[in-house]
């Protein structure tokens, strides 16, 4: 008899797209919006530099923090495109992904017992780190009618004595709903006042589509309380390179930094030279893209609020989140049988909390010829659908 | 009416329909019509095409070379007045001035080899102030107006078909 494992793992449940993800897996011809990874494959240039790197003999560890010369063109781009200011000498920590960023985060602020602050709907992963650093994931409603932003009256109701900190992800993951600045600073006094830190995934800055990004790391007044994670995977189509950073204060930097160098040691080589190459050089391609995913939102939001499925048009990601309530069907029926009727894949809303019911995410990171087909197959769904009703 | 992104639109894909370029520019669907209308007239859209991987299709049945032609500029007309006479055959696909060694740079297609060959030698090289040509014939293409030519591959979506 083997001794029980460690019973929080054990009742972590798994993601609520897998089961999805197993389902579609199985079928021919499908159209699927339940990608949450760019269809772009990364432009030629950055990888031939991390092919080139190899050829020159780049294969051994870096140092924990990452290759000076990328933390510097990190700290550079930073700077220039977001006012954020971080020193690349004891800032900035170059991470596998945004994700280990999350749990770097996560396991340096939390400990048992802490409250942790949510969006509900949000993305898949911060209440598992939660769980997982043995806390209590605090969740705030997001709603449709306000764009799906975080309101300074929302979050004062639930800072308590035990709330160490706050998880933001805007442009969002699922909705793609942004802050603006003058959202953000309404939340900075409360921020201030109550001392909490704030996780801030940025992962889809660079996909900011109507006005300028912006972050609560841009308010000195609360810098120092703020953790950025950010990353290549989104902004230049670099997903599977598997390479994020996260940036702080130092004190808190060279605290990430042990957890990272006895569990990583440091990011994969060939990925950081790629990087170096993305940051130095590929900011036409980020812009390329950013023109194309535009496009792409215009269509799809367009089709779906004329076939009848209420959408905002939303100003940041590649992700749109219509409204599926007035069909009758919940969430994850609508789905299943879009996919089993139609062949189209889409991620049921209750996958990213319980306010995401009345909701699919559907991402745009596919063709035009994908989403006119893809919408098609929505409206026979649809029209079948109604028959069904009246009949 | 936003024409450059119009133009951007259709020339990476013509079959887009007035109602999908209208979505996707935020703009009526008549005045896209319109638009198009107007584009079309002043020739600034000057026809649609589809690329064609010949690898593949009709495989015996089309061959294509450059043609390097150099020629002797004319007194007030300059290279204009020649290039219409070579441009002027159906047989001249694409053609451009360029600098360098040689002065005009023409794409030929025709159905085997020796009627390229027939062309250049008794049109093309006889066309008055044509002083030389250099014919140099395709042997595989690899990449056309931006498409690389390459089998469809199933494995090709290497994505996951649903990931958060």
């Amino acid at each position: 008899m083997m001794k029980p494992i460690n019973p929080t793992i054990e009742q972590l449940k798994p993601s609520g797209i897998r089961k999805f993800f197993d389902l579609a897996n199985t079928m021919e011809n499908v159209i699927s919006f339940g990608v949450g990874e760019p269809d772009f494959d990364t432009p030629w240039h950055i990888c031939e530099n991390a092919v080139y790197s190899l050829s020159k003999g780049k294969t051994h560890y870096t140092a924990n923090r990452g290759l000076k010369e990328l933390r510097d063109l990190i700290a550079e781009f930073h700077t220039i495109r977001y006012e954020q200011k971080y020193d690349p000498e004891n800032e900035i920590v170059v991470t596998v992904g945004g994700s280990e960023g999350i749990d770097l985060a996560m396991r340096t602020l939390v400990e048992e017992g802490d409250e942790v602050i949510v969006m509900d709907p949000n993305y898949v992963a911060y209440i598992p780190a939660i769980t997982m650093a043995k806390a209590v994931p605090v969740p705030i409603t997001l709603t449709e009618e306000n764009e799906f932003k975080l309101k300074p009256e929302d979050l004062e109701a639930a800072i308590t004595s035990k709330t160490k900190a706050i998880i933001l992800n805007f442009p969002s993951n699922p909705t793609g709903g942004v802050m603006s600045k003058e959202d953000y600073e309404k939340l900075v006094p409360i921020i201030k006042e109550s001392g909490i830190y704030v996780i801030s995934d940025e992962i889809y800055a660079e996909l900011t589509f109507d006005g300028q990004f912006a972050s609560l790391a841009q308010f000195d007044s609360i810098r120092d309380q703020v953790i950025v994670i950010n990353g290549f995977s989104k902004a230049f189509a670099m997903t599977g390179w598997r390479l994020g950073y996260v940036l702080s204060n130092p004190y808190l930097s060279a605290q990430m930094t042990k957890i990272h160098q006895y569990i990583i040691m440091s990011a994969p080589t060939p990925a950081q030279y790629a990087a170096i190459e993305a940051l130095a050089y590929g900011l036409d391609d980020v812009a390329r893209m950013k023109a194309e995913y535009l496009n792409r939102r215009n269509l799809l939001v367009s089709r779906l609020n004329r076939m009848g499925l209420k959408t905002n048009m939303p100003k940041g990601t590649f992700y749109v989140f219509p409204n599926i309530s007035s069909t009758g069907l919940d969430s994850e029926t609508f789905c299943a049988r879009l996919l089993e009727d139609q062949h189209v894949a889409c991620v049921p809303g209750n996958a990213f909390g319980e306010h995401g019911e009345g909701f699919m995410r559907m991402s745009y990171a596919c063709s035009l010829n994908d989403i006119t087909e893809g919408c098609d197959r929505i409206e026979a769904f649809l029209n079948n659908l109604k028959k069904e009703i009246t009949e | 009416m936003n024409s450059n992104g119009l133009l951007d639109l259709l020339e990476n894909n013509a079959r887009l329909t007035y109602q999908d370029l209208a979505d996707i520019l935020q703009e009526d669907e008549t005045e896209i019509k319109k638009e198009i209308k107007h584009l079309e007239d002043e020739r600034i859209i000057c026809g649609y095409h589809t690329v064609i991987n010949y690898n593949k299709a009709l495989r015996n049945e089309k061959v294509m070379a450059f043609i390097e032609v150099d020629c002797t500029p004319q007194r007030h007309k300059g290279y204009d007045k020649t290039a219409m006479k070579i441009a002027n055959y159906p047989e001249i696909d694409t053609m451009y001035l360029l600098s360098g060694d040689c002065d005009f740079l023409c794409l030929v297609q025709g159905k085997t080899m020796f009627e390229v060959a027939r062309f250049v030698s008794d049109k093309i090289a006889c066309v008055e102030d044509v002083r030389s040509t250099k014919t140099l014939f395709v042997l595989k293409q690899y990449k056309s107006n931006g498409i690389i030519m390459k089998d469809a591959d199933p494995q090709e979506t290497n994505r996951l078909v649903v990931t958060p």
